[in-house]
C-alpha cells in the first residue's frame, strides 16, 4: 500500500471530478443530469479509497501513517506533507462519507446551475479532507482558508432569500478569525524555523509566546466551532443554506476548530492550553445553557438545530480541554456522532422543506398521519442527538462528561444540564412538527419518502446505531493517538510545573 | 437461554415495529378519501399480536426456569456479549447478569408483561394502532429486561432510559391528543432531570472505583467508604455524595416526591401501558437499583437517611392527594406514588429485601388495579370521572370481584399479598430504632390508613350507590372479553397468594432469606432492621391493620352511609380540599419557576443577547451597534426578566471562571 499516495488521491479525486464536470457541455438537462452522476460517482469512489485508510490504519501506534513528503518551497523549508493519525483520520472518513450523501440530497432539490453546485461540492470536499490530512502548517492554512470559498459560494448562490448577508457575515467572522492564526502560523514558523506541523509539535514555545499565539488560534477556531459568543454566524448560515449545506456545515466544517484544538492548540501550546482552559470551560458552559434555551424559543426548524449544534459543540470543546483520555476520546467521538446525526437532522428538515418550501414550525403538525416513516427516521436522530444510550450520540457524550467530572465537578455539573435542555428542545420541535392533529390544508396530501430519500437515510442510521452499539470500531482507532496526546500535555505541563518550583526554590 | 429472555422481546418488537410500519406507510400512500381505518383486525394486526406475546410469553417461561435455577438452586450466572465502551481504563461490557435480585424483577416483569400483551389484544381492540402498540409494549419489556440483567452502571443507563423512551412513546400514543404529547414530554424531561443526577452519580463512582462494573464496585466498597470526594467545591464523604447523586436519578423514575409530577400526567397513556410501565415495572426500577447497589448505599449513613424521609414523606404525600382526585386512573397512580414511597423507605432502613418483597407483591396488585380500572373504563365507553360512575358492580361481576381482590390486598388485609409485604416494612421501619425509621414508621401508618380510605373509595364510588352515567352509556355496560379477564384472574391468583408464597424468601425466615437472595443483597452488620422487625411490641405488629379498618370505615361512612358528607367536608375545609385536589399545585410551582422561565430566558437570549448585543456589537457595523446600545440602555430600566438574568449570567461566569482558574 506504502507505494500509493493514497492521501492524495482521495484529497484530489474530488477535484479531478470536478474538473471532468466542467468539460461537459451540450443541453442543460443534459448537462445537470450527467454533472450529478459524475459527482456521485466521484465522491463514492473517494469514499470507497477512503476505507482503505480505515482497513490498513495501525491501531498500535501514535505515528503519522500514509505520510506522503514532497519538497515544495525548499528555500522557505515549506513542503508538502501529509499524513494522517488517530485523530484525524475519522475526520477525513467523516467528510468522505457526508459527501455523497449532500449530493444524492440535492439530486432533486436543486435545478438551477447543477454543474457549479456539484462543482462546488467537489472542491469543498478535496478542501476538507486536505485540510484534515496536512501535515505542513502552510498547507493547513490553505486549505483550512480553502473551504471557505465553495461553502461561500453555496450560500451565496444557492441559498434562501438572506443568502448575501448570511455568507458575508459567514465569511467576515472566520475570515477575522483566521487572520489572526495566519500571524501566529508565522511566529511559529519563524520561532521553530518550518512549518512542519510534526515538528511544531516537538518544538517547545516560550510561556509567552505560548500564551499570544493560543489567543490567535482560539480566535480562529472558537469561530469555526463555534463557541459562545462568537457563534451568531452559524443560524444565519444554516437557515440560508441549501440542505446539503447544511449538512456540511453542521457535519464537517463545525469539526474543523474541534480538530483545530487538538492539532495545534494542546499539543503546540500546552501551557497555554493549561491557563486558557477555564476560559474554555466557561464558554463551552455558556453555551450549552444559553443556545439550548434559545433553541428553545425558535419558531424556524434550522435555526433551532443550528442552535443545538452550537450546544452540542459546547460539550467538545470541554471534552478537549479535560485533558485526559476520557476528554478528549469522548470530544472525538462527540463531533464524529455529532456530524453524522447533526447532518441527518438538516436532512430531516431539507425532506419537508422540499414538499412545502417553508421551515416555519408553526406550518407544520401531524405529519406522522402522512408522513409514517419520515416520523420514525426523525424520532430517530432526535433522540440520537438527546444522546440515548444506543445511539452514537450517548457514547461522546458520557464519555466527555466522564472526563470533565474527573478534571472539575463544577464543569461536570453545568455540563450535564445539557441532558435535559437537549432533550427539551428536541422533543418540543419534534412533537410540534410531527405529532398532534392533521390540520393544516397543505399537509393533507404530503408525501412520505420516496426511495431515494430512505437511501439517504440508510447509511445514516446503520452508522447511528454503530456508533452506539459498537462503538470501539471507531474508539480503537484513537487510543494511540489520543493517550501520546494526553502524555505529551501532562509531560510539558509537569515539565513547567517543576521549573516553576525550581525557581521559587 | 438466558440471553433469550432479553433478546426475544426485541425481536418480537422488531418484528412487529416493521408491521406497523409498512401498514402505516400503505394507508399513508392510499389515497385521502379512504382515510376512515376500519377498525377491523386485519392479517398484521393478529400477526403483530401473535409475534410479540409469543416472545413476551416464552421469555416468562424461561424466566421461571432461570428463578427456579438462579435463586432457589444458587446457580448465579454472567453472560458477557461483547465489548461496549472502551477508553483507557475505564470499560463497560455489554454483559447479562442474572442472580437472585435480577430473577425476581424476571418474574415480575415478564409475567405482568405477558398479562398485559395478553390483555391488550382485547383492551386495544377499537384502536386502529394495534401492531404499534404492541412493537412499543415489547420494546419496552426489552429495555426493561436490560436494566434489570445490567452488570455495569452504564448498561444500567441504557435500561433506564430505554424504558424512558418506551414510556414516551407509550404515554403520548395516541399522538393526536396534545395533552397525551404533552404528557410525554413532561415524563422525559422530568427522568431526565433524576438522570441529570444519575449521571453525575456514575461518574462518581467511576471517580471512587475505577470501574462501573458491579462485582469491583461491591468488593471495594468497604474500603472506599472513608474517602472523601470534592463537588462542587465541597469536600463529601465520598459514598454519600456518589449514592445521593444515584438516589436522584431513582427519584426521577421512581416519581419520588419532588420528581413525581410526571407519573399522574402519564396516565394519558392507554390503560394497560399504566398498569405495565408506570404501575408494576418501570416506576420500581428506582427501588431495583438502590437495591441492587446496596453494597454501596450500606456504607452511606445519610443518604440511607434521605432516601428514608423521601420515601417516607412519599407516601405521605401521595396518598393525600389520592383520597379526593375524581379520575380513576389518577387515584391509583398516586396510589402507585404512595406504595413506591413505602418501598423506598423499606431500602432506606436497610430493609432491601422487604422493599423488594414489596415491589414484587405491588406489581401484582396494582397490574390487577389498573387492568380491572381499564376493564371498568372500558365498559363505561371511555369514562375515565368516577363521579360519572356507579352502580355497575352486578353488571360486570368479574371485573367487580378481581377488583375488590386488588384492593383487600393493597390494603393489606390478612393473608393476601399487600399484607406480608406491607407489614414487612412498617415493622421494619419501627425496629430501625432510628429518628428517620421512626419518621417512616408514622408516615407509614398513616399512609396505610389512607390507602385504605382511597381504595374503597374507588371501589364504592365506581360499583356502588345508584348510576350515575347517563343511559346510553350504562345501556352499553358489558362484562369485557376472555382475553382481558383471563389475564385479571391470573393477576388476582398473583395478588392473593404471592406474598403468602414467597414470604419466607424476603425475609419471613431470617435464615432462607439469606440463602435466597445468597449475596445479591448486602446488608450491613449495623443494619439490621429486618431481622428486628421480628420481635417489635405487639401493637406495632397491628398497628397496620386498625390503620387498615379505620381507613375502610371511613370509606364506608362517606360514601355509603352518609353521601354528603364528602360535599360537607369539602366545602368546610375548602382550603385543604383545593390544595390536595391540586395536587399540591407542585404543577404550577413548577411552571411557574422552570418551564415558563425557560421559554422566556430563551427568548431574552436569543433577541437581546444574539440579536442586539453579539450581532449588534459584532458583524452587523458600529453604526448599528451605537442605535442598538442606546435601546438597551433604555431597555436596562424596562423589567424584562431575562434582561437581568443575561446580566446575572455573565456574573456567573465570571465567578465560576474565577473559581476554576482560582482551584487550577
Amino acid at each position: 500500500m506504502s507505494e500509493w499516495p493514497i492521501l492524495s488521491i482521495i484529497t484530489f479525486l474530488p477535484l479531478l471530478g470536478a474538473f471532468f464536470i466542467l468539460l461537459i457541455r451540450g443541453e442543460e438537462a443534459n448537462v445537470a443530469r450527467n454533472s450529478r452522476w459524475v459527482a456521485l460517482w466521484t465522491s463514492g469512489f473517494t469514499f470507497l479509497a477512503s476505507l482503505m485508510l480505515w482497513i490498513n490504519f495501525d491501531t498500535t501506534t501514535a505515528n503519522f501513517q500514509f505520510v506522503e513528503k514532497a519538497e515544495w518551497m525548499p528555500g522557505l523549508n515549506v513542503s508538502y506533507h501529509m499524513g494522517v493519525d488517530g485523530i484525524s483520520v475519522l475526520f477525513v472518513i467523516l467528510a468522505t462519507f457526508l459527501t455523497p450523501i449532500c449530493i444524492l440530497s440535492a439530486w432533486e432539490a436543486v435545478q438551477k446551475r447543477v454543474k457549479e453546485y456539484m462543482i462546488a461540492f467537489l472542491v469543498l470536499e478535496t478542501m476538507m479532507v486536505g485540510m484534515f490530512s496536512s501535515l505542513d502548517a502552510m498547507l493547513f492554512y490553505i486549505f483550512f482558508e480553502g473551504v471557505l470559498i465553495p461553502m461561500f459560494i453555496i450560500i451565496g448562490v444557492w441559498g434562501g432569500p438572506r443568502r448575501v448577508y448570511a455568507a458575508f457575515k459567514l465569511f467576515l467572522y472566520t475570515l477575522l478569525g483566521s487572520v489572526l492564526m495566519l500571524v501566529a502560523l508565522m511566529a511559529m514558523y519563524f520561532d521553530a524555523g518550518t512549518s512542519d506541523i510534526p515538528t511544531l509539535m516537538t518544538h517547545t514555545f516560550s510561556y509567552q509566546a505560548q500564551l499570544w499565539m493560543w489567543l490567535a488560534f482560539f480566535a480562529s477556531f472558537a469561530v469555526k466551532v463555534p463557541m459562545w459568543p462568537v457563534h451568531t454566524w452559524l443560524p444565519d448560515a444554516h437557515v440560508e443554506a441549501p440542505t446539503a449545506g447544511s449538512v456540511i456545515l453542521a457535519g464537517v466544517l463545525l469539526k474543523m476548530g474541534g480538530y483545530g484544538f487538538l492539532r495545534f492548540s494542546l499539543p503546540m501550546l500546552p501551557l497555554a492550553s493549561e491557563t486558557f482552559a477555564p476560559l474554555i470551560f466557561t464558554l463551552s458552559i455558556v453555551a450549552i445553557i444559553y443556545t439550548s434555551l434559545v433553541a428553545l424559543a425558535q419558531e424556524d426548524m434550522k435555526k433551532l438545530i443550528a442552535y443545538s449544534s452550537v450546544a452540542h459543540m459546547g460539550i467538545v470543546t470541554v471534552g478537549a480541554f479535560t485533558f485526559n483520555q476520557h476528554g478528549l476520546e469522548g470530544s472525538i467521538f462527540q463531533m464524529l456522532s455529532h456530524g453524522v446525526v447533526s447532518g441527518a437532522l438538516f436532512l430531516c428538515v431539507g425532506v419537508v422543506y422540499d414538499r412545502i418550501h417553508t421551515r416555519e414550525i408553526d406550518a407544520y403538525g401531524g405529519l406522522v398521519h402522512r408522513m409514517p416513516g419520515y416520523a420514525v427516521t426523525f424520532m430517530f436522530f432526535t433522540m440520537a442527538s438527546v444522546g440515548l444510550p444506543g445511539t452514537g450520540g450517548f457514547v461522546g457524550e458520557i464519555m466527555t462528561l466522564l472526563g470533565a467530572f474527573e478534571a472539575n465537578t463544577w464543569v461536570a455539573f453545568f455540563a450535564s444540564t445539557g441532558l435535559i435542555l437537549g432533550a427539551a428542545y428536541a422533543l418540543y420541535l419534534y412533537r410540534r412538527i410531527v405529532f398532534g392533529a392533521l390540520t393544516k390544508e397543505n399537509l393533507k396530501n404530503i408525501l412520505d419518502m420516496s426511495p431515494r430519500e430512505w437511501l439517504l437515510f440508510a447509511p445514516l442510521i446503520i452508522v447511528v446505531f454503530w456508533m452506539g452499539i459498537y462503538p470501539s470500531s471507531f474508539l480503537d482507532i484513537m487510543h494511540a493517538s489520543v493517550l501520546h496526546l494526553v502524555n505529551q500535555v501532562e509531560t510539558a505541563q509537569a515539565a513547567a510545573a517543576s521549573a516553576a518550583q525550581l525557581a521559587a526554590n | 437461554m438466558y440471553a433469550l429472555i432479553v433478546f426475544l422481546p426485541l425481536i418480537a418488537a422488531i418484528i412487529a415495529g416493521l408491521i406497523t410500519l409498512s401498514g402505516a406507510m400503505k394507508t399513508a400512500n392510499a389515497p385521502a378519501a379512504h382515510d376512515d381505518h376500519h377498525h377491523g383486525v386485519s392479517t398484521s394486526d393478529r400477526l403483530s399480536q401473535l409475534v410479540t406475546v409469543a416472545g413476551v410469553v416464552t421469555a416468562a417461561a424461561l424466566s421461571v426456569a432461570a428463578f427456579i435455577d438462579v435463586a432457589l438452586n444458587g446457580n448465579p450466572v454472567t453472560l458477557d456479549l461483547f465489548t461496549w465502551i472502551s477508553s483507557g481504563d475505564f470499560t463497560a461490557n455489554w454483559s447479562l447478569r442474572f442472580d437472585t435480585l435480577t430473577c425476581v424483577m424476571l418474574i415480575v416483569v415478564t409475567g405482568v408483561s405477558s398479562m398485559v400483551h395478553i390483555y391488550s389484544i382485547g383492551y386495544m381492540s377499537h384502536d386502529p394502532d394495534k401492531p404499534r402498540f404492541m412493537a412499543y409494549l415489547s420494546l419496552f419489556t426489552f429495555a426493561m429486561l436490560m436494566l434489570v440483567t445490567a452488570d455495569n452502571l452504564i448498561q444500567l443507563f441504557f435500561g433506564w432510559e430505554g424504558v424512558g423512551l418506551a414510556s414516551y412513546l407509550l404515554i403520548g400514543f395516541w399522538y393526536s391528543k396534545p395533552s397525551a404529547s404533552a404528557a410525554a414530554i413532561k415524563a422525559f424531561l422530568v427522568n431526565r432531570v433524576g438522570d441529570f443526577g444519575f449521571a453525575l452519580g456514575i461518574f462518581a463512582v467511576y471517580v471512587l472505583f475505577g470501574t462501573v462494573q458491579f462485582d469491583t464496585i461491591f468488593a471495594n466498597a468497604e474500603e472506599v467508604s472513608g474517602a472523601t470526594l470534592v463537588f462542587l467545591g465541597h469536600d463529601f464523604s465520598a459514598l454519600n455524595i456518589a449514592t445521593f447523586l444515584l438516589f436522584i436519578g431513582a427519584m426521577g423514575k421512581s416519581a419520588q416526591l419532588g420528581l413525581h409530577t410526571w407519573l399522574p400526567d402519564a396516565m394519558e397513556g392507554p390503560t394497560p401501558v399504566s398498569a405495565l410501565i408506570h404501575a408494576a415495572t418501570m416506576v420500581t426500577a428506582g427501588v431495583f437499583m438502590v437495591a441492587r447497589l446496596s453494597p454501596i448505599f450500606e456504607y452511606a449513613e445519610t443518604t440511607l437517611a434521605i432516601v428514608t424521609v423521601v420515601g417516607a414523606t412519599t407516601a405521605f404525600f401521595a396518598a393525600t392527594i389520592g383520597c379526593v382526585q375524581n379520575d380513576i386512573k389518577r387515584v391509583i397512580a398516586y396510589s402507585t406514588c404512595s406504595q413506591l414511597g413505602y418501598m423506598f423507605f423499606a431500602c432506606g432502613v436497610s430493609a432491601y429485601s422487604a422493599g423488594v418483597f414489596h415491589l414484587m407483591t405491588h406489581g401484582f396488585f396494582k397490574a390487577l388495579l389498573f387492568l380491572s380500572a381499564g376493564s371498568v373504563i372500558h365498559a363505561m365507553s371511555d369514562e375515565q370521572d368516577m363521579r360519572k360512575m356507579g352502580g355497575i358492580a352486578k353488571m360486570v361481576p368479574l371485573t367487580f370481584g378481581v377488583m375488590v381482590i386488588g384492593t383487600l390486598a393493597i390494603t393489606g388485609v390478612p393473608g393476601l399479598a399487600g399484607y406480608y409485604s406491607k407489614d414487612m416494612i412498617i415493622e421494619s421501619a419501627f425496629a430501625a430504632h432510628t429518628g428517620v425509621g421512626t419518621y417512616a414508621f408514622w408516615m407509614g401508618i398513616i399512609a396505610a390508613f389512607m390507602t385504605s380510605f382511597y381504595s374503597w373509595r374507588l371501589i364504592f364510588m365506581t360499583f356502588f350507590g345508584a348510576p350515575r352515567a347517563d343511559e346510553r352509556t350504562m345501556a352499553h355496560v358489558h362484562e369485557s372479553p376472555a382475553v382481558m379477564t383471563v389475564p385479571l384472574l391470573i393477576l388476582a391468583v398473583g395478588a392473593v397468594f404471592a406474598g403468602w408464597f414467597a414470604v419466607n424468601w424476603f425475609g419471613g425466615n431470617y435464615e432462607e432469606m439469606l440463602s435466597f437472595w445468597n449475596g445479591a443483597i448486602f446488608v450491613s452488620e449495623n443494619h439490621q432492621a429486618l431481622e428486628h422487625s421480628h420481635h417489635v411490641p405487639e401493637w406495632v405488629k397491628m398497628a397496620p391493620f386498625v390503620a387498615m379498618m379505620l381507613g375502610l370505615a371511613l370509606a364506608v361512612l362517606m360514601y355509603r352511609l352518609v353521601p354528603s358528607l364528602p360535599r360537607t367536608l369539602a366545602n368546610t375545609f375548602n382550603g385543604i380540599y383545593r390544595f390536595l385536589l391540586n395536587k399540591w399545585y407542585f404543577d404550577e410551582l413548577y411552571n411557574a419557576i422552570f418551564v415558563k422561565p425557560a421559554f422566556a430566558l430563551g427568548r431574552g437570549f436569543w433577541k437581546a443577547g444574539d440579536g442586539a448585543l453579539i450581532d449588534g456589537v459584532g458583524p452587523d457595523g458600529v453604526a448599528a451597534a451605537c442605535r442598538n446600545i442606546a435601546r438597551r440602555v433604555s431597555a436596562l430600566q424596562s423589567g424584562f426578566v431575562y434582561h437581568y438574568a443575561f446580566a446575572m449570567l455573565i456574573g456567573i461566569a465570571a465567578l465560576v471562571s474565577y473559581t476554576i482558574w482560582k482551584m487550577g
